[in-house]
């Protein structure tokens, strides 16, 4: 830890202040950095060849790869859609509006496990709506890839709407007003004025949804059950080889995870930087 | 949350904008509708088909108190340390200033992003049965993984970050001359904090405090994998629901996931609720 030298305008040493630093710091350091340290120093034990043959391994590679596509797919609906929802929160007065205002919060506060819970009640294979989109589009929702879409795309959307709000709520109107004076059409002035304004927050929202996604356990486990190479996705594929006791595969796996979506955030670090600077 | 209001402006609006915007307003709740009320009203639906009675039944057991026991003990004894050194941490990205500080932006969000059962995972690494600290633990008879005290610290873990993103911005709203005031006529660090700062503070103190618990409730990877899920020992309600759907007890598995997303619910839109009447 970095001591603080004492100016010598002060006669004492500000005590409080170093203590609650170490404090603060010690925290971070036992309950964050050694745990997290302890992942990568385990999978890279037996070498970088080791953890590439795991995670390259049939099985462990298919569940990599459909968690990494079904969190894409959910990135890319949940920007179109929150951005929409933004829009109309932000543009539009109606009938409902406080109301759809609080939904919008809703996912952080329900417990991953029972919105599993709560889409394998609406769209099951023994549910009403779940037969009746068997029967007619021929395709399961529940235990299939299109159940981890939808999971993720609960438990991750308020991430691009509360990141997109605040900076329309923000945006300055004069100019599209200035634009529609001109004769601009709408979509004219979306796609000049507007997008423009929002597309960091928008970018950021998505690929901080990614992140949360690819570690996503609980709204999964129980929509895509736990068949490999099918439904089986990389948190579910690590639950599986720890209780197996595999120790090479689940630390392969966790770093892997980890090594994505750290690289993410730190993407959104980076771009939320840039946009600072303008 | 912070409530929107929106500035509504004088463009003129022509037939096509009022289509445009009835069908916008129209896929918003379309989509809204089907990915988050009607999954909400199918498990209501799901807990209630076999009737209020055997409801109660199912949840009226020792077993499931038990779980919604120890659920609670896990939760009241995050929300304690997090307040600590929630506080700290918040504290010390406000005011302190240091080399190196820029990392602890950078290392705060990390949790959001390892996935709960790699959380879990960790913890067995270190205090599991052939972990790295495994001799100490044999030698002062301490049992951390499949016990308790593991449960905590993965739900720690897990919420580590809600209580300082909650404080940093308030902490930084807080106009630090009101401290100064205070010390310039004679008041100490303790009775500036209790008397000044604090309640100031004191609405993020709560939103932080009720995210904190509600996410901590709610914690199922990281404690399935550290607990080890052992019925009637480290069974919480997201463990005890888990279950019940593995054993088709649909009634009890409905029921007590109803219970538990009501509670945190209710938990975060009261505050909500409660926060914006005393601003009003």
């Amino acid at each position: 830890m970095a001591s603080m030298t004492t100016p010598a305008t002060t006669p004492r040493i500000p005590w409080a202040r170093l203590g609650i630093r170490g404090m603060a710091l010690s925290y971070l350091f036992i309950m964050l950095i050694i745990p997290i340290s302890v992942i990568f120093w385990d999978g890279f034990s037996e070498g970088m060849v080791t953890l590439w043959q795991e995670v390259t391994k049939p099985i462990a590679w298919s569940a990599l790869k459909l968690t990494l596509w079904t969190s894409a797919v959910m990135a890319i609906i949940n920007g179109v859609m929150g951005l929409l929802t933004a829009f109309v929160l932000v543009r539009y007065t109606f009938p409902g509006k406080t109301t759809l205002n609080a939904i919008i919060d809703l996912p952080l506060a329900i417990p991953t496990l029972v919105t599993g819970l709560m889409l394998v009640a609406l769209y099951g294979p023994q549910q009403v709506l779940g037969q009746w989109i068997l029967e007619h589009f021929g395709q399961r929702i529940i235990f299939a890839p299109p159940g981890i879409v939808l999971a993720l795309l609960f438990v991750t959307f308020p991430f691009v709407v509360r990141s997109v709000q605040p900076v329309l709520l923000d945006l300055d109107q004069a100019q599209e007003d200035a634009a529609a004076t001109l004769a601009a059409t709408s979509w004219m002035i979306f796609h000049r004025i507007t997008f423009p304004a929002i597309r960091l927050p928008l970018l950021s929202g998505m690929l901080l949804s990614f992140a949360r996604a690819i570690g996503e356990f609980g709204a999964i486990v129980i929509v895509a059950g736990n068949i490999p190479f099918r439904s089986q996705t990389a948190a579910v594929y690590v639950y599986g080889e720890v209780e197996s006791e595999n120790r090479l595969g689940a630390s392969a796996m966790s770093v892997a995870m980890m090594l994505i979506a750290f690289s993410v955030v730190a993407l959104v670090g980076y771009l939320e930087r840039r946009g600072r600077r303008g | 949350m912070a409530t929107i209001t929106t500035v509504v402006r004088g463009r003129p609006s022509t037939r096509s904008s009022v289509w445009r915007r009835r069908l916008l307003i129209g896929v918003v709740a379309l989509y809204v509708g089907l990915l988050i009320v009607a999954p909400l009203v199918a498990l209501v639906r799901g807990a209630f088909l076999e009737g209020a009675a055997a409801m109660w039944q199912v949840i009226n057991q020792p077993g499931v108190w038990r779980a919604f026991w120890q659920t609670l003990q896990i939760g009241v004894v995050v929300v304690v340390v997090h307040t600590v050194f929630g506080t700290a941490v918040a504290w010390v990205f406000v005011r302190d200033d240091f080399r190196g500080k820029w990392l602890l932006n950078a290392i705060m969000d990390l949790p959001f992003a390892v996935s709960p059962v790699v959380v879990g995972y960790m913890l067995i690494l270190i205090f599991g049965r052939r972990g790295l600290l495994a001799p100490l633990l044999a030698a002062w008879d301490i049992q951390v993984v499949f016990a308790l005290p593991g449960m905590v610290l993965a739900t720690l873990f897990v919420t580590m970050p809600f209580m300082v993103r909650v404080l940093v911005p308030v902490l930084e709203a807080f106009d630090v001359r009101q401290e100064q005031a205070a010390a310039t006529l004679g008041a100490g660090g303790w009775f500036t904090f209790r008397r000044v700062t604090f309640p100031a503070l004191r609405w993020g103190f709560v939103y932080g405090i009720t995210l904190t618990f509600a996410r901590a409730l709610g914690e199922f990877g990281a404690v399935l994998v550290v607990g080890g899920g052992i019925q009637g020992r480290t069974e919480t309600v997201p463990i005890y629901i888990f279950r019940a759907l593995d054993e088709r007890m649909y009634t009890g598995a409905y029921s007590a996931a109803l219970l538990l997303g009501l509670f945190s619910i209710l938990l975060i839109l009261g505050t909500d609720w409660l926060r914006r009447r005393r601003q009003e």
